[in-house]
């Protein structure tokens, strides 16, 4: 990533990273209960415009996890380091797990949003950590 | 409705040559496709040509003209980007023109120069096939999202590391006699247990590797064939195409791959045949465990048993239903734009007879090429007959 792009924040996803930082992340529930993440204007489900910031359950379980040895360049300094699917229920997401041995991760390990930084470019990284 | 002809096939070897550009890759493989055809290259309508990461490993954009130009074709020419499966796009959509009575002539294929980037830098590259807000951003590459896949899959169906390194050493196998293959070397399946891990529980001989390299197929309706006396016996009867969300955690499920379902039963009922009816294919596996998530959405093998098939010899070259016979994406190496054209260069060449793995399948006259992009959010299927 370049240093222009760096500087330019992705409106809809940095908002969600800051509000996962303060402990408030959310997920975008359309009309008929579906979930997704921002930036969005559609359901991708059903079609549904009408989307709204419902507060995240406050934990998830490992639905499935890897550890990367390989990473690209922009993690690097990082590797090696885990990455999961996280359920949460109406939605999953992606991240890596945080403050937690690599051997010890396993799936249904309950975990919540916490943002790291990468040791390679110190940009915010979307974690989640044993609750 | 016409039907479509496999009228030529090209593929340059693949394999490590960083030097080269992909104009050049593509012009090598068209001149082989030409004279395997006998098409005269007036003749040609179009050029359908796919590539995924041209403006990351060679800054260029806009490859349609270029590759037009390097194969001495004076026809408008559309690139098709659509990740692993931009060649097999490309050829779905030459399928439908020459059907729809559009075009009589097409030329179709695709090229990759990857390894001038590097490991690390084509590891970035390829990893632009995923969602790069909510997964790249995260940590996710390429090996680690079939890996997310891999785990998944054991969950949920058990099997374990062992049962994958069965894929890579039939296909490893399966390449020693393609002249065209990257790696053309035996290994066992203490190698692949025993290789550095890229993302658990995929290691190094799980993973395809970097690769440079070409395909091209001059496509013909039946009608230009039978005018032009063409020796082209194999025909692409059957055309699918699926997609699915473009994140994995998005999925409804993690160790399926839904969209090449979609592609396979489209495709199956386009040709009028069933699964059954499928005597062997050539599969997406850029890794180990999407060989097994092929050919169980390819309906092959039932969902839970396509982990066992290659250690239980069902997919193997003397198997009930050989699987990746050219060396596969594995063995053959996976120039990423190339990737689908070259699978269906692959088994028209199985079908006619004409490949050193025919032996195997003498008695096939019905296979099916199946090309994946990204976690399989983008899928093709494409069924291939032969006349008796
Ligand atoms: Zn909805």
């Amino acid at each position: 990533m370049s240093d222009d792009e760096s500087q330019t924040r992705d409106a809809g996803f940095d908002e969600w990273l800051d509000a996962a930082e303060a402990g408030e992340a959310y997920y975008l529930e359309c009309a008929n209960g579906h979930g997704s993440l921002p930036p969005r204007r559609v359901c991708p489900d059903c079609g549904s415009t009408e989307l709204e910031e419902t507060a995240l359950p406050e934990s998830g379980e490992v639905a499935t996890f890897t550890v990367t040895h390989v990473p690209t360049p922009a993690f690097e300094e990082d590797a090696p380091y885990a990455t999961a699917v996280v359920d949460f229920g109406p939605v999953r997401i992606t991240g890596q797990i945080v403050g937690v041995d690599l051997e010890a991760i396993e799936n249904g390990l309950e975990v919540e949003p916490e943002i790291t930084v990468s040791e390679t470019t110190g940009e915010r990284v979307l974690s989640f950590s044993p609750v | 409705m016409s039907n479509v002809r496999v009228a030529g096939v090209g593929l340059t070897s693949f394999g490590n040559t960083p030097e080269r550009t992909s104009r050049d890759l593509f012009a090598e493989a068209s001149i082989t496709a030409f004279e395997d055809s006998g098409v005269p290259r007036d003749d040609v309508d179009a050029l359908l040509y796919g590539n995924f990461m041209g403006e990351l490993s060679e800054h260029q954009g806009h490859h349609g003209p270029l590759m037009a130009e390097a194969a001495g074709v004076q026809a408008p020419a559309t690139r098709y980007e659509s990740a692993c499966a931009s060649s097999g796009t490309a050829v779905r959509d030459a399928v439908m023109r020459i059907r729809n009575g559009e075009d009589d002539v097409l030329l179709v294929g695709g090229a990759e120069r990857m390894t001038n980037l590097g490991t690390a830098g084509a590891t970035e590259a390829l990893a632009i096939a995923a969602d790069d807000l909510w997964e790249v951003r995260a940590g996710v590459t390429f090996p680690g999202a079939y890996a997310l896949m891999a785990q998944a899959y054991f969950t949920e169906y058990g099997g374990e590391h062992e049962d994958l390194a069965h894929i890579a050493v039939k296909n490893h196998e399966n390449a020693l006699n393609n002249d065209k293959a990257q790696y053309q070397s035996a290994i066992e399946v203490s190698d692949v247990l025993e290789a550095p891990q890229v993302s658990s529980p995929l290691g190094l001989y799980d993973s395809c590797p970097l690769s440079d390299g070409a395909a091209a197929i001059v496509l013909t309706s039946e009608e230009y064939a039978e005018e032009h006396g063409l020796d082209a016996p194999v025909s692409i009867t059957g055309t699918g195409q699926g997609g699915d969300r473009m994140a994995l955690h998005d999925r409804d499920h993690l160790a399926r791959s839904p969209a090449a379902r979609e592609a396979g039963e489209q495709a199956y009922a386009d040709a009028g045949i069933d699964a059954a009816d499928v005597d062997f294919a050539e599969v997406h596996d850029c890794f180990t465990i999407a060989e097994v998530l092929a050919i169980e959405s390819l309906d092959l093998f039932p969902v839970g048993e396509g982990i066992s098939a290659a250690r239980d010899g069902r997919t193997t070259a003397d198997g009930e239903t050989p699987i990746n016979l050219s060396g596969g994406l594995k063995a053959k190496g996976h120039p990423v734009g190339a990737t689908g054209a070259s699978q269906i260069a692959e088994v028209a060449t199985l079908l006619s007879g004409d490949h050193p793995n025919s032996e195997f399948v003498e008695s096939g006259t019905t296979a099916v090429a199946h090309n994946a992009g990204g976690t399989v959010a983008s899928a093709t299927v494409h069924v291939l007959e032969v006349d008796n």
